[in-house]
Formats: C-alpha cells, structure tokens, sequence
C-alpha cells in the first residue's frame, strides 16, 4: 500500500535513464528520412473525409409509450427541437449515476488509505454520494415526466461515457490512494457544474422553470461538491510537499 | 557466445545435492554482465542482473507434475508490472511469453479437433496452460493503453527475432527471420507516428531507449500475395532442435501479434488507427503464413505437440535467465517448472503411443536463452544490407527483380489504391525525444528568454 504519490524511484520512461542509448536513437532517427513527405496533419484529412460520411453515433430514441408521444407533442411546443433537451438530460442522467460508484470508490479507498488534515470524511464523501444519487433520481424523473426513457443511452450520454472513461479506472485501480482518486473526483466535478450550468440555461430557454429550479438546486449541491474536493485535494498535495514523515500523512479511517 | 542460464533449476532438482546440474560452478562475473548486456551496462541508471552458467537438461530435469500445477483466482491476478519502473524487457517478456502461451491453446485446440484419441491428454494440459497464459497477459498493467501495448509487442518482433535471427543455424531461416523483423521494425516506427500524433506522447518512454524508432521496409510495400508468403519448411530429419523451436516460437509471437491488433484496432476512434491496426493486422496475417510454413508439415501431431512443450520450456528458461523483476521471475521459475512437467508427461505418451525414443526429437540440452537485449547494431546492418528485398514464392530478391505485373505488385497496388494508412500516418515523421511536439516549441524559442507565454 501506498499512501505517497510523488516518491523517488526507478522510473526508466524519460532518455536520461540511458543517455549513451538515448543519444545513439535520436542520431539514427535524425539521419534516416521519412518514407514520405508531409506532417500529422494529414490524419486529419483523412479524419474530415470519414466525418463527411459518417452517420453520428446514434439517435435520441422516440418516445418510450403512447402517453410520451402526447406529451411529447406538447412539450414541442417549448422548443424547435426537443430532442436535444432529451439528449442532455440523458448525459447528466449517465454522468450523475456513474458519479455515484466514483464516491463508492472513493470510501473504499478512504476506509485502505485514511485521511489526512483539512482531507476527506466518511461523511463528506457519503454526503456527496447521495447527492450524486438524488440527481441521478431527480434526472430520471424529469425525463419520465418528459415521457422519455430514462434507460436509454442517448448520444451525448454515450459521448460523456467516452469522455470520462479514464475516471472510473483510476478510482478501481488499487495502485491508485485517496489523493490520485481526488484528482479524478475534480474533474468530473469541474465537469458536473459546468454541465448544470448548461443544461439550466438550456431548460430556461425552453421554458421549463419548474426543472430549471430543481436542477438549481442540483447546481448549489453541485458548487459545495467542488469546493470540497478542491480543498482536500489541495490539503493532501501541500501535505505531501511538506510531511516528513509517512505517519503525518493519515491513518485509515 | 557467452549465454545467460537460469540461476536455479526446476524445483524438483533444487535440493538434490548430487544433481548434475548442481555440479556446475555457479558464479557472477562483470564480464558476464558485460558480456550479456554489452555498453548498456555502463551507460544506463539501472540494469537487469546476469544469471549464472548452468545447463539445463531437461530429460533429468522433471519439473512439477501436472496434478500439482494449481492456480487461484488470486493467484492468478496479481500485481502488474510497472509501466514506469519496470525495465521494457520486462514487458516485452510478459508479451512475448503470452503468445507463447496462446499458441499453445491454439495449436492443441486444432489437434484435438482433428484427433480423438489425443483429447483427454490435450485437455488436460490446455487447462493449465490458459491458465497460465491468464496470469502472465495479467501481468499488463491497466494504464498501458492498447496502442502501448502495441509498441510492446513491436518491440517483442524486434528484438526477440532478432536474437532468433542471430543465433538460427539454418540459413534460409535465419534469412527468412531477417525478412520479417525489417518488416515489424516498420510497424513500430508506424505506431509511434501514431502515438506521437494521436495522443501527444512520446513512444520511447514505452521502449526505452534500446530500439530505434526509424522507417524499416516500408509497410506499404509490405503486402504481398499469400503464395509470395509461402516458405520452404525445415526438414524434421535433419534439422537442428532450435531451428525447430525458433519456427514455433515465432509463429507464436506473430500470430498472438494478429490477434491483439485485430482485437484491439475497432476501439479507436480515429479513422486512420483503425485503418493503420487494419493494415498491419494484415501483415502480421502474412507473417504467419510465412513463419507457420517453415514447420515441417510432415511432423506427426505427437512430435508436434512434444516440440512445442519443447519450446515452452526454452522460452520460460530464456525468461527467467534476463528477469530482473523478482516478482515477475518467480512466475518465469514456476512456469519453467509446470512446463518441464508438461514436457514429461507429453515425452511419456509420445514414446508409448508412437513407439519411439523422445531423444530422437528433443535436445538433451536447452540451446543458450534468447537474448533479451538490444540489437540495434544488427538491425541497422540488416536494414542497411536488405531493405530492398521482396519475396517470389519462397525465394527472396531484391524488389527492383518483380516485374511490373508481379501478382504482389498488383496485390499491393490494389490495397493502396485508396491511400496508405502507414504512410499518411508517419509522413514526415522522425522521432524526437518528448514528442514532435517538443521539437515545434523548441524551433519557437525559450519562454524564458524572452518568448511570449500566451
């Protein structure tokens, strides 16, 4: 187990680790040409040729029941394009409940690693959890209400998926302590209020007031989350920086 | 040569005090470690530790019986290496030893298709062996991405062939060795381009300094037609034993290698990894149509099997003579042991189905390890000497020879007529420690001395 981050070691990934090998390749890389002319920019050609002939990565599904398309219907009434409030609403609803197992990570790591001062608590991390949870719940609701499906992936949820796939491996990988996890905690925090921000304004916009005052108080949550996080995250890195010894960094909870 | 052995027996002799083995010196010398590692020795912050001289006999040497070969749900899934601080050679053995391992799946799943009477032996040994391929690919850690793995298993097609192409006794083998590895030495340089674009890193913290990341032949040229990958096979009468284990080991590999990028290449997201991982998949489907040709089909199922158990143990003693990671060495001398094991009980039903001595297949002795160290002097030389070289049928000439309608030109003019992935992805690539990036802001000047930080 290993409760520091930044030790000194055997790390052989940069060229000083063999500097006669290191300055042998980079001579040989030097003097043998490419095969052919050009730069990485040529990838992207070829990315911008595939982009015009692809079909996206999927579609907001249809209504789940016959009450949904009539509520559909009226709810078109608050928008051109409905579909998109759908589709954002299925990204926060995707983001909110794997936020969840994030904190169920993370108290799993508190309960191996311990905290430290000004770090983590049991009951900071459990707050956040079920706050986590109620937006998921509360997500889930509107998109009923909404007569969506509130099981479906739509395609920003998917495309949110991709984008925080890293999250969730560093909170399950057990090389990883309690100050890596908090790393992967801010930016899916940092994430989470930019996207509520969003998506109020979004619900503004269309006319739903009613969401739009929920989802503020997902916001409000969602701000004291980052300032957690932020500041036992800055508690841990300035007390590594400074602890000499092992014990001052905490003690399982 | 001085060749480096394995520190300690199978487990079954250790401890046996008049054990021939043990009747030889072992000592540790600086210039079997200069020997073994060359200049890398002095010129590197850490180096694997020489093992001593001690042959091994593997018809003395009974390993551990298959009904003690166990394994654990834990034991199975360990801690990984570090991507960090492990030594590349490390890696490169863990990818390495799971092809070979996968090949043995592989191979004893088309006999026992093909042969009843074998199944029950077959399935048995099998058992242990996806077993002991599960705790070795495990050994990967989860953050080494697909594509790092991939500069892994080039690295491996490197520098593993290289040592086979070296120490191969037969010529047109060892030639054919030389004919693939220019070829591999391509594809790193390929997948570092795309590593280096695609995710803004440098691919030499995955190979460490010890193999040249520059153009071998170029993978476009590379596609062939599949009679122009056809080879000639060893002959099983005459052929020396390593000869025969080199075929096996390399098909392995290669084909371990065609079946990880055809696994991993749909998960990337741009258009060109797919395609440059759809590109060299089909190389490496050439690779083993050349290599698994230099088997002699003539071979019985039986001495088939018997050799690759054969080349099991060589290829676990080669592991456990360079390991330096004691956790890691620990599972090569364990495996070195169920596989010796295996080799018995095959050798045993070898000699009572087929009525014959085992020794008039197997070496009394493993030939020296397979040198986990760099070749880069051999390479350079290779690429220098035979870059142009093209194969027609089983025979190797130089490309400028095929003429303009060649079934390969044509076959190659077909698969390139919509564009070259390797080369869109590697144009104007040379490799530059901290990534081409860092060469662009180096030609912009210091931020400290004077350049503007936006």
């Amino acid at each position: 187990m290993k409760k520091t981050t930044s030790d000194m070691g055997p790390n052989r990934t940069g060229i000083a680790t063999s500097p006669i090998d290191s300055a042998d390749i980079f001579q040989a890389a030097q003097k043998r040409a490419p095969s052919s002319p050009g730069d990485g920019s040529l990838l992207l050609e070829v990315r911008k040729q595939y982009s015009l002939e692809s079909g996206g990565v999927g579609h907001v599904p249809p209504p789940a029941n016959l009450k949904g398309v009539a509520k559909t219907a009226v709810e078109l009434l608050k928008g051109a394009k409905p579909t998109v409030f759908l589709d954002k609403l299925g990204e926060r609803l995707a983001f909110e409940r794997s936020g969840s197992r994030l904190y169920e990570g993370a108290l799993a790591k508190l309960d191996v690693y311990g905290s430290w001062e000004e770090g983590p608590t049991q009951e900071g991390l459990e707050r956040i959890l079920n706050d986590e949870l109620s937006h998921f719940a509360l997500i889930s609701e509107s998109l009923t209400k909404l007569g969506a499906d509130p099981t479906a992936v739509t395609p920003c949820a998917d495309l949110v998926g991709v984008m925080s796939m890293g999250l969730p491996a560093v909170l399950a990988d057990p090389r990883t302590n309690l100050r890596q996890s908090l790393e992967a905690l801010l930016v899916a925090e940092l994430t989470d209020n930019a996207s509520w921000e969003l998506l109020i304004e979004l619900a503004r916009g269309l006319g739903h007031d009613t969401l739009a005052d929920r989802f503020q108080l997902a916001l409000d949550a969602e701000s004291e989350h980052l300032v957690l996080v932020r500041g036992w995250l800055a508690s841990g890195i300035t007390l590594e920086a400074r602890a000499s010894s092992p014990e001052e960094l905490g003690a399982p909870a | 040569m001085r060749g480096a052995r394995p520190s300690r027996l199978s487990s079954a002799v250790v401890g046996v005090p008049d054990g021939p083995a043990l009747a030889v010196a072992i000592h540790r010398t600086h210039s079997d470690l200069v020997g073994h590692h060359g200049r890398r020795v002095a010129s590197r912050l850490f180096t694997t530790p020489k093992e001593p001289d001690v042959a091994l006999d593997i018809f003395q040497e009974k390993g551990v019986p298959l009904d003690r070969q166990v394994f654990t749900w834990k034991d199975l899934v360990r801690r990984p290496y570090s991507k960090l601080d492990d030594d590349a050679f490390t890696r490169v053995r863990v990818i390495y030893m799971n092809g070979i391992m996968a090949d043995a799946l592989r191979t004893k799943h088309l006999m026992a298709r093909i042969n009843g009477s074998l199944r029950e032996p077959l399935a048995r040994i099998r058992r242990v062996e996806h077993f002991e391929q599960t705790l070795i690919n495990w050994l990967n850690p989860p953050d080494q991405n697909p594509l790092e793995t991939t500069l892994g298993f080039e690295q491996v097609a490197i520098e593993v062939t290289a040592s086979v192409a070296l120490r191969e006794p037969d010529p047109y083998l060892a030639q054919t060795y030389r004919f693939g590895l220019l070829e591999d030495f391509d594809h790193l340089y390929r997948y570092s381009a795309l590593y280096d674009r695609l995710e803004g890193k440098d691919p030499n913290t995955i190979t460490q300094s010890y193999t040249d990341i520059i153009p071998g032949r170029a993978t476009s040229v590379e596609h062939r037609h599949p009679v122009d990958d056809l080879r000639r096979p060893y002959d099983k009468a005459s052929a020396h034993p390593l000869t025969k284990i080199h075929a096996i080991s390399i098909t392995a590999a290669e084909n371990q290698t065609h079946d990880y990028y055809m696994t991993v290449g749909p998960f990337f997201t741009d258009p060109v990894a797919r395609q440059l991982y759809a590109e060299i998949a089909a190389i490496e489907e050439q690779h083993v149509t050349q290599y698994e040709s230099l088997l002699d089909p003539s071979e019985t199922l039986l001495e088939k099997w018997l050799l690759h158990e054969a080349a099991e143990v060589y290829n676990f003693y080669s592991c456990l003579a360079y390991e330096g990671n004691p956790r890691i060495k620990e599972i090569w001398q364990r495996f070195l042991d169920y596989e010796l094991g295996q080799l018995h009980f095959v050798k045993d039903l070898f000699e009572r189905v087929e009525g014959r001595d085992a020794a008039s297949v197997l070496p009394r002795t493993l030939p020296e390890p397979v040198e986990y160290k760099q070749h880069r002097e051999f390479v350079r030389k290779t690429l220098n000497a035979e870059e142009d070289l093209a194969s027609n049928g089983p025979d190797y000439v130089r490309m400028a020879d095929l003429p303009a309608d060649h079934r390969s030109r044509v076959y190659r003019d077909q698969l390139n007529s919509e564009g070259s992935p390797s080369e869109t992805v590697a144009a104007g690539y040379q490799w530059t420690p901290g990534t081409e990036l860092a060469a662009r802001v180096q030609r912009m000047g210091s931020t400290f001395a004077g350049r503007k930080v936006h």
